[in-house]
């Protein structure tokens, strides 16, 4: 019997615990283009004791521990690039706590985006969170690791900003916590205590997060989405700028793709709205389409496609079925949104020019400051040449990213390689300083942001 | 290619212009209508052309039969006075290109019941009164290619209209039909008026789905228990196209035993659904369009119904949440005649 | 094995693994999909096992017991063939099934499947109990053999051979009978169904049970069937057709349903109980059927009926069904689809959780006994609350 096995048997229970040639197999994929990689242990903890007693032994066996939530980062951020143990921790599932008054909720790591929405429907009406547009069974956590963005991102931010504490265990098996709950005083705020940044946006490899409290926002009684459409890309910038300026949008994105064949060529802008009345419905619904893009409508040059009064959340996505094929990945990237239009015509081009149908997103964060925009390259999972054109098309975009002066969101090991070539060496060795601080023996998601 | 049938002549002997005269949207006396009719015949700008809000209604209107509509459309079009903003046009039109592949043709020599764009709406079509027949158009990734494409008249694209015509008329064909019955009010009216009014060959025979469902009720006449409802009649723009059939919506409500309420806005004062005004150039549009809805709810309140019968989808798609919100159940007619044959209607999912 | 020989060769790739069909209906939990529930594991999730199953086809990986308890773990609930967004949902519980036809014909099923398949085939039960035992349920009920009656009463084999599903059977006799409803049974020369053998993937037995009993059936002039179990329902209804069916086939709760109104049975005695109502997968997600057991609950003077958060579309299958209810893959665990369930009927504050499958009936019922509940939760078959409200 294999000791490091049964080392893990002890810690979450033989039922939990796999070096099964079926569980090693599906564990080695990342749903993207990334190439698979098998752990040689998968475990399914459901205690912050199981992760700190795993990452001791890991330590004391000097074997990879890579932990995965909903696996939906589609960079390859959970493949265990050097195999070892694949930490899946959905089953810590718990919601602790939803403060109504102060607005958050404390939620294990293991809490998906659709189980959190479905709960503050039911229980807290007034209440939601800012979902991001992956699949429902993406965690919280998992979000907020990869500094993702939801459909609150405009006004409040990225998902990573909207943390008020967290619990993590660190590689070496101590907890720590970050945020008000630190001094015992509830989960109400991250500031003014000490920052923790060390380990949103790391992607596993300083620490494993085990709780967070999330900030929760007024949920309206009607939410709905408008949409708005413009020939020419170059007007995007503007009609983004002139929105967040009124103040009285939720969630804006641009989009254009190839397929269906009415968006192909065409910039469609959705403008998610609130209002607790019809009064203010329409009173915000007169300030944005009237007041702010009227311009536009009546010169021809835009057009309001009208107000639907609901939102589909958790939103459904087909994308990975464009290619009747299983498989899509995106680049994401955070961006100046006036780098829209370029990003939309270099991007196109990339996709025609690797035969696939163009898919291109810009989600505006905070009050304009900046948008996520993404790439997305559809394939067909049985065919390895759609795969590897997605995958050219990727690095190609990746490169682009930086060429028109924005960031890689979330990169996968290609992307982290071109950002770390950049990075400031003062920071780079500030980077490599906290990640040898924190992860001695370099356990942590290996291969990831890995500084040397 | 094909010229619209339209003589300058019946608007000068006219004495009522009750195209313009009737228009719910202008406010216009007889010798100003006549003027600018007369203009629009010339081929000059007209204030009608652009405050146009495109809802068919003239064409009922007109004594002559002279295609008033029709003809502000193809104005609209040669003078490039687009009522919708350009990016809206472009999404109408390649909202139409069909994109995954070909129908499946197997030939019918029967009737067929044409869903046209609408086969996500296939789950209505069950039940007895349909029972053996032909349903075309059900594959929804194939639809565009039975599309009457008429939907262009509201975005002054009479050209996109005649040219992509002629291949839908022929794949209908290509199934031998005996007869088309039209699942939407609006395929009707292109087969019947439109294409007349600009000369398209239509081989096959257009059958109005009241007309069907009449006549399939009647058969079934002993299963009918009344609904005792009260109902109202959302009239779609396109029913504008084909009054002749119009009286089948009140024959249809008798027979399965409904009292159709007293409104204001009924038969030829009927208000179209705005969903084709909302997004028009024209300042106050999207205003204009919710305070038509507005009207059009409140007096189907006010007159008591408690259900709204409805034809055409996309009329459906948008008054539809709304009527349900002020507590009138929204319902397609096929599913009303359904219930009144002891049915459990299909609803909308 | 190969892949491009399998029927579903262009579809099983089409899985993201996106994770929709973990969900009920309202997104509640990760716990919808039954094996997914008890393992938590990637591997039992609907897409991990359509994953696995594409690559043992295409040789990337080699059967295995696991591998072969990992497709067998699938109840075919049908919750991923609702929740999964795209295109070839409808198709997904046909591909797990068309995978285990796979592992049937290269006779490489687990243990527990192939003594299933030998006792439905040796003994027409999988309990391989004596097919001269399978009439004795209605021993004493006064219950008459099948001649010509309006309605053939089809009990099915855990109706007519385990303990507890027997008291539901006798139970919904009694109430046919206090209505007049003029039907018979089989008794010892009922057969199976075959809707497990063939959700196990066993057509030629499924084609041979099937073929059979509709020709016992069409010779002996049978016009209509009541069903006990929604099993029997679903494979009567919808795979009989190929084989000649000259019948009607409906679910006792439908024959119920119209009972009352039609004032064949007087319920006015009532029975005062708060219940909540668990949907079979097979007359609930196969067949659409959620409203008659419903009407008839309803219909019950004093019945205060209190949904699940997770009901209709969206129930949590018991684990029974798929063969599971016999070849046992998801007990053994407090994160069993059962269990789960029953601890989602405790939370209604209902005191009596009400089936309409003697499958769910079984399940639930020793699942309440695992949990410690037998106090406070009770579970019984409608028909049995209908012989209460009937005073029977």
């Amino acid at each position: 019997m294999d000791p490091i096995y049964q080392a893990l048997v002890d810690i979450a229970g033989e039922e939990y615990v796999s070096n099964r040639p079926e569980e090693l197999y599906i564990y080695s994929f990342d749903l993207g283009t990334a190439e698979p990689c098998r752990p040689h242990y998968v475990i399914s903890t459901r205690t912050t004791e199981h992760i700190q007693n795993i990452v001791r032994l890991a330590n004391k066996e000097n074997i990879p521990v890579v932990p995965l939530g909903g696996g939906l980062s589609l960079a390859g951020l959970a493949v265990p690039l050097k195999g070892g143990i694949l930490l899946d921790l959905k089953r810590m599932d718990s919601i602790i706590e939803v403060n109504e008054k102060a607005r958050y909720a404390v939620l294990e790591c293991g809490v998906s985006q659709g189980q959190l929405t479905a709960y503050l429907e039911r229980h807290h009406p007034h209440l939601t969170h800012s979902e991001p547009g992956a699949p429902p069974s993406a965690t919280i956590v998992g979000n907020a690791v990869i500094h993702g963005q939801g459909d609150l991102a405009q006004p409040y931010g990225f998902n990573s900003d909207l943390v008020n504490g967290l619990e993590v265990v660190l590689p070496t098996g101590e907890v720590c916590h970050f945020g008000s709950v630190a001094i015992g005083a509830g989960w109400f705020t991250n500031h003014p205590l000490p920052d923790m940044g060390l380990f949103l946006g790391w992607c596993g490899a300083t620490g494993i997060i085990t709780k967070v409290s999330i900030r929760l926002f007024p949920a309206k009684k009607i939410r709905g989405v408008g949409t708005f459409v413009v020939e020419d890309e170059e007007l995007i910038p503007e009609i983004i700028y002139k929105l967040t300026h009124t103040q009285m949008a939720e969630d804006i994105i641009a989009f254009s793709r190839a397929i269906p064949p009415f968006a192909s060529g065409l910039q469609h802008v959705t403008v998610n709205i609130a209002a607790d009345s019809d009064k203010e419905l329409e009173f915000k619904q007169e300030i944005i389409w009237d007041d702010t893009l009227g311009e536009y409508i009546r010169k021809g040059d835009g057009g309001y496609l009208g107000f639907v009064r609901s939102l589909e959340r958790p939103q459904i996505s087909k994308t990975s079925d464009y290619k009747k094929g299983g498989g899509f990945e995106y680049v994401g990237s955070i961006m100046p949104i006036d780098r829209y239009p370029e990003c939309y015509r270099k991007g196109r081009e990339i996709s025609e020019r690797h035969g696939i149908p163009y898919t291109v997103t810009g989600r505006c964060i905070g009050a304009g400051h900046n948008m996520m925009f993404a790439w997305t390259y559809a394939f067909n999972r049985a065919d390895p040449a759609t795969i590897e054109q997605a995958r050219e098309a990727l690095h190609e975009t990746d490169d682009l990213v930086l060429e028109l002066g924005g960031v890689i969101w979330k990169p996968g090991t290609y992307g982290q390689k071109l950002l770390l070539e950049r990075l400031d060496p003062g920071t780079r060795e500030l980077m490599r300083k906290v990640k040898k601080l924190l992860d001695p023996n370099g356990i942590m998601n290996p291969g990831n942001w890995e500084v040397d | 290619m094909f010229t619209l049938n339209f003589d300058v002549e019946k608007c000068l002997c006219c004495e009522t212009q009750s195209c313009l005269t009737r228009c719910q949207y202008l406010d216009i006396d007889r010798d100003s209508a006549q003027e600018e009719i007369l203009k629009i015949a010339r081929g000059e700008d007209s204030f009608v052309l652009h405050n146009c809000v495109t809802c068919y209604a003239c064409e009922e209107y007109c004594p002559m039969g002279n295609h008033p509509f029709f003809l502000i459309v193809e104005q609209q079009e040669a003078l490039n006075l687009l009522p919708v903003p350009r990016p809206l046009i472009k999404r109408a039109v390649n909202l139409g290109v069909p994109f995954r592949g070909k129908p499946e043709i197997a030939e019918v020599n029967g009737p067929v019941l044409n869903m046209a764009a609408f086969s996500e709406l296939v789950g209505l079509i069950q039940g007895r009164l349909f029972k053996g027949l032909t349903v075309i158009s059900t594959d929804g990734r194939k639809m565009f290619h039975y599309f009457c494409q008429l939907m262009y008249l509201h975005y002054a694209k009479s050209s996109v209209i005649k040219e992509r015509l002629p291949g839908i008329i022929d794949t209908i064909n290509r199934h031998k039909p005996t007869e088309v019955i039209c699942f939407h009010d609006e395929c009707y009216g292109t087969y019947t008026s439109y294409c007349s009014a600009v000369g398209i060959d239509v081989p096959f025979k257009p059958v109005h789905f009241y007309d069907f469902l009449y006549r399939r009720l009647t058969e079934l006449k002993d299963a009918i228990r009344p609904v005792n409802l009260k109902v109202a009649y959302q009239r779609p723009c396109s029913s504008r196209l084909s009054p002749d059939k119009h009286h089948f919506v009140r024959d249809i409500f008798e027979l399965v035993g409904v009292e159709c309420v007293e409104r204001e806005y009924v038969d030829e004062n009927a208000l179209c659904c705005a969903g084709a005004i909302q997004g028009q150039r024209r300042e106050g549009s999207r205003r204009r369009a919710a305070e038509i809805q507005r009207k059009n709810i409140e007096d189907i309140k006010k007159a008591g119904a408690q259900t709204c019968i409805f034809n055409c989808p996309a009329c459906y798609q948008t008054l539809g949440t709304m009527l349900a919100r002020e507590g009138i159940k929204p319902m397609h007619m096929s599913d009303l005649c359904r219930l009144a044959i002891g049915e459990k209607p299909t609803g909308r999912r | 094995m190969s892949l491009a020989a399998f029927k579903y060769a262009d579809l099983i790739h089409r899985c993201f693994r996106c994770g929709y069909c973990k969900f009920p209906d309202n997104w509640t939990d990760v716990n919808n999909c039954p094996p997914y529930a008890r393992f938590r594991m990637e591997s039992y999730s609907c897409g991990g096992r359509l994953w696995l199953t594409r690559a043992w086809l295409n040789d990337q990986i080699d059967w295995t017991e696991h591998l072969a308890e990992i497709l067998y773990s699938c109840t075919t609930c049908k919750n991923c063939v609702i929740k999964c967004p795209l295109r070839f949902n409808v198709d997904i519980v046909n591909m797990i099934v068309a995978a285990r036809g796979e592992m049937v014909e290269a006779g490489k099923v687990p243990l527990a499947v192939k003594r299933f398949l030998e006792n439905v085939e040796l003994y027409g039960n999988p309990y391989g109990e004596s097919k001269a035992k399978r009439g004795q349920w209605a021993e004493g009920t006064g219950i008459e053999q099948y001649h010509r009656q309006e309605y053939l009463y089809y009990v099915g084999c855990a109706g007519s051979y385990d303990a507890r599903a027997q008291e539901a059977a006798r139970a919904l006799a009694m109430v046919m009978m206090k209505a007049g409803i003029s039907f018979g049974i089989l008794g010892s020369e009922e057969t199976c169904d075959g809707n497990e053998v063939h959700q196990l993937g066993e057509m030629g037995l499924f084609e041979m049970l099937a073929g059979n009993n509709t020709s016992t059936f069409n010779d002996l002039g049978i016009q209509k069937i009541i069903t006990f179990s929604p099993h029997a329902y679903n494979a009567m209804k919808n795979s009989y057709n190929q084989y000649g069916r000259n019948f009607q086939v409906f679910h006792y709760t439908q024959l119920l349903c119209g009972l009352a109104e039609a004032g064949k049975i007087n319920t006015s005695k009532g029975f005062h109980a708060r219940v909540t109502f668990h949907d079979p997968c097979f007359l609930g997600r196969w067949n659409d059927e959620y409203e008659a057991p419903r009407s008839v609950l309803n219909a019950i003077k004093g019945i205060e009926l209190i949904e699940m958060n997770k009901n209709r579309e969206g129930a949590l299958c018991c684990g029974g069904g798929g063969g599971n209810f016999q070849i046992d893959l998801l007990g053994g665990s407090e994160s069993s689809p059962a269990r789960r369930r029953v601890r989602e009927a405790y939370e209604t504050g209902a005191d009596i959780l009400v089936v309409a499958c003697p499958k769910c009936l079984v399940m639930l019922n020793e699942a309440v006994e695992s949990e410690g509940m037998k106090e406070k939760l009770v579970v019984m078959d409608i028909s049995e609350v209908m012989v209460k409200a009937c005073a029977l």
